[in-house]
């Protein structure tokens, strides 16, 4: 028994180093001024299907994400860790895609890519934290979702077995394949590149698909199919509160925490 | 009309965060002119309605069945979906929880219509097209820190019905807004909604955790950023809230290096908390951290950067290290006490 899987990846700008040419004037995002990482939840979504592979040899592994040329770098980078194909939908037509276009746009490379066994994805990418993606794109195939995934336990057949990271405990669940699967932050970090894949891959290009190759309905896609518009943006602007400096001498501070007391605020 | 898509605890009370959207449903619901629905899914609803009414929801739906409790995505996707096709809402509001993330897409997605995820805000408001030169009155604006917190978005969905927003446990205020409110509560045929093929994930087990830590509810709070340096030095903010009767709070950078556990998480994508008093030590001061936490009673903000954006909403600023500060105001503590 073999499996065919589909894992979404995306490139996203590293929002822990944002500078102050990240935002352009008509509030959109700057990407090309930020520095670009493989989105942290989907290597973890990559390594959940290698080791679908490692059990179940013949198993092939397409890692798909929509987004410009340069998203080459986290396309190699997944196929130096063991994944057989990548492709990248891009086109200008996306452009201005909210999370219900590109759900779109990504259920129809999926369905180009052919029939799949299951679909992987991160819960999350950083750079919006909607987690919306996922379970659009499951809806629009028709598959079940299973989100929050921690790790498989058992697959057999078309029957597959995970636990879920939930607010308040751990679940786990049987789905019948094919599903879409989104998996969290607690599920086990990726392997490393193989030495002689880093090699091999170096050079490697995924396929660059644009919109005609996936034949969608256009008018779903980019900005015209995105029903949510950026009314505006504001810069962030501090309330400010006339504060009062402590000194850091032991008078000053044991001053606050008796006015603290006083005050009932500490008893 | 506004719907509210409603959550069950474990011991099948109405959970808080639903409540709290009631509340913020209502008051947009009188500024609109209009109506508030909610809708209950799950098994065992006797009576859950009039948990609901006192934050004044006019109609209550419940489809109460075996296979609609614990939540399972398709069965309560099945209800949702049609429910919205059938009653039309201008607007529908979720939780931000695992339930609300999971289900509020995929409905977005069937009925293609926008969805903004961690709102701060809710507010109503005309809107401009100016590319299609088109005004629209009473749109919700779905307002959030976006981008590394640097800027605040107003996200609104002018086209497409429902407009949806998830919003976190928290955020919004749970008032009763008349204890002796009548609505109207419509039990649901549970076979006329759901299909066979929803029954296809299966629940095999299920360990709740007991919440362990509650910061929500602390009046005190002690919390601690990346500054604090290791998770070592966290332990002395656990000594002072310990002292103070207190709990201890962590901003997302403070989480993610290990520092503090993920319940402690305060912010747009954490908890949100209105302590009477807020002890930030070592805390920046990012947008979505001060979103979770600026509404505290007094705020004191220890910091060795006299610049931390904190220091500005603070009502008392220590410019020091607080790994040498938070062991001092310990022993000023414990030496007034007595």
């Amino acid at each position: 028994m073999s499996y065919k899987i589909v894992v979404l990846v995306k490139q996203v700008p590293d929002t822990q180093n944002v500078g102050p040419d990240a935002m352009n004037a008509d509030g959109t995002v700057n990407r090309s001024a930020l520095p670009a990482i493989f989105n942290p939840e989907d290597l973890k979504a990559l390594e959940m299907a290698l080791q679908v592979k490692d059990k179940f040899p013949g198993t092939t592994v397409t890692v798909l994400t929509m987004g410009p040329e340069r998203a080459n770098a986290i396309i190699r980078d997944a196929l130096s860790r063991g994944a057989d194909k990548g492709v990248i939908v891009s086109d200008m037509r996306f452009a201005g895609s909210d999370t219900l276009a590109t759900s779109y746009a990504l259920a129809c490379a999926i369905q180009k890519i052919g029939p799949c066994d299951m679909v992987l994805g991160g819960r999350q990418a950083i750079d919006g934290d909607t987690a919306q993606v996922g379970p659009q794109v499951a809806e629009k195939l028709n598959l079940p979702q299973i989100t929050y995934a921690e790790k498989w336990v058992d697959i057999s057949g078309s029957r597959i077995r995970l636990t879920r990271r939930l607010d308040n405990g751990v679940e786990t669940v049987e789905a019948t394949l094919p599903a879409l699967i989104t998996v969290t932050a607690s599920a086990p970090d990726c392997r490393y590149p193989h030495a002689h894949r880093l090699l091999a891959c170096a050079k490697a290009q995924a396929e660059m698909w644009n919109a005609d190759a996936i034949s969608p309905d256009m008018e779903r896609l980019g900005l015209k199919g995105s029903p949510t518009k950026v009314k505006k943006i504001d810069n962030v602007v501090l309330a400010h509160k006339e504060g009062q400096r402590v000194e850091t001498t032991e008078t000053a501070l044991n001053g606050l925490v008796v006015s603290l007391m006083k005050d009932h605020i500490i008893g | 009309m506004i719907l509210i898509y409603c959550e069950l605890t474990e011991n099948r009370q109405i959970a808080d965060v639903s409540l709290e959207l009631c509340t913020k449903g209502r008051s947009l619901a009188n500024e609109l002119g209009t109506t508030l629905e909610a809708l209950v899914c799950g098994e065992g609803l006797d009576g859950m309605e009039s948990q609901l009414y006192p934050y004044g929801v006019d109609q209550v739906w419940k489809a109460d069945d075996a296979r609609l409790s614990p939540y399972r995505t398709l069965p309560h996707f099945a209800v949702l979906s049609k429910l919205i096709a059938e009653r039309r809402p201008d607007i529908v509001l979720m939780g931000a929880t695992c339930i609300g993330r999971d289900l509020a897409p995929r409905i977005s997605s069937r009925l293609r219509c926008g969805l903004t995820a961690d709102c701060t805000a809710l507010e109503i408001g005309a809107y401009e097209d100016k590319a299609k030169q088109k005004q629209y009155e009473n749109i919700l604006y779905q307002i959030r820190p976006a981008f590394g917190g640097n800027i605040i978005a107003t996200i609104v969905n002018p086209e497409t019905r429902p407009q949806m927003a998830t919003v976190r446990e928290g955020v919004m205020k749970k008032e009763v807004s008349d204890p002796h409110y009548q609505g109207r509560c419509t039990r649901l045929d549970a076979d006329a909604y759901l299909a066979e093929e929803d029954e296809c994930v299966r629940i095999i087990a299920r360990e709740i955790e007991q919440r362990k830590i509650n910061i929500k509810n602390a009046s005190i709070i002690v919390a601690g950023g990346y500054g604090m340096g290791c998770k070592e030095n966290f332990e002395l903010l656990h000594q002072l809230a310990q002292a103070l009767g207190g709990e201890v709070g962590a901003t997302r950078a403070a989480v993610d290096a290990g520092f503090a556990e993920g319940e402690r998480q305060i912010g747009q994508t954490g908890v949100t908390v209105r302590p009477k008093l807020y002890i930030a030590c070592g805390i920046s001061g990012a947008v979505q951290h001060r979103a979770g936490m600026d509404q505290s009673g007094k705020i004191i903000s220890i910091n060795t950067d006299p610049e931390a954006p904190l220091n500005a909403i603070a009502d008392y600023t220590i410019i020091g290290d607080a790994v040498k500060i938070v062991p001092q105001l310990i022993t000023c503590y414990q030496k007034n006490k007595k």
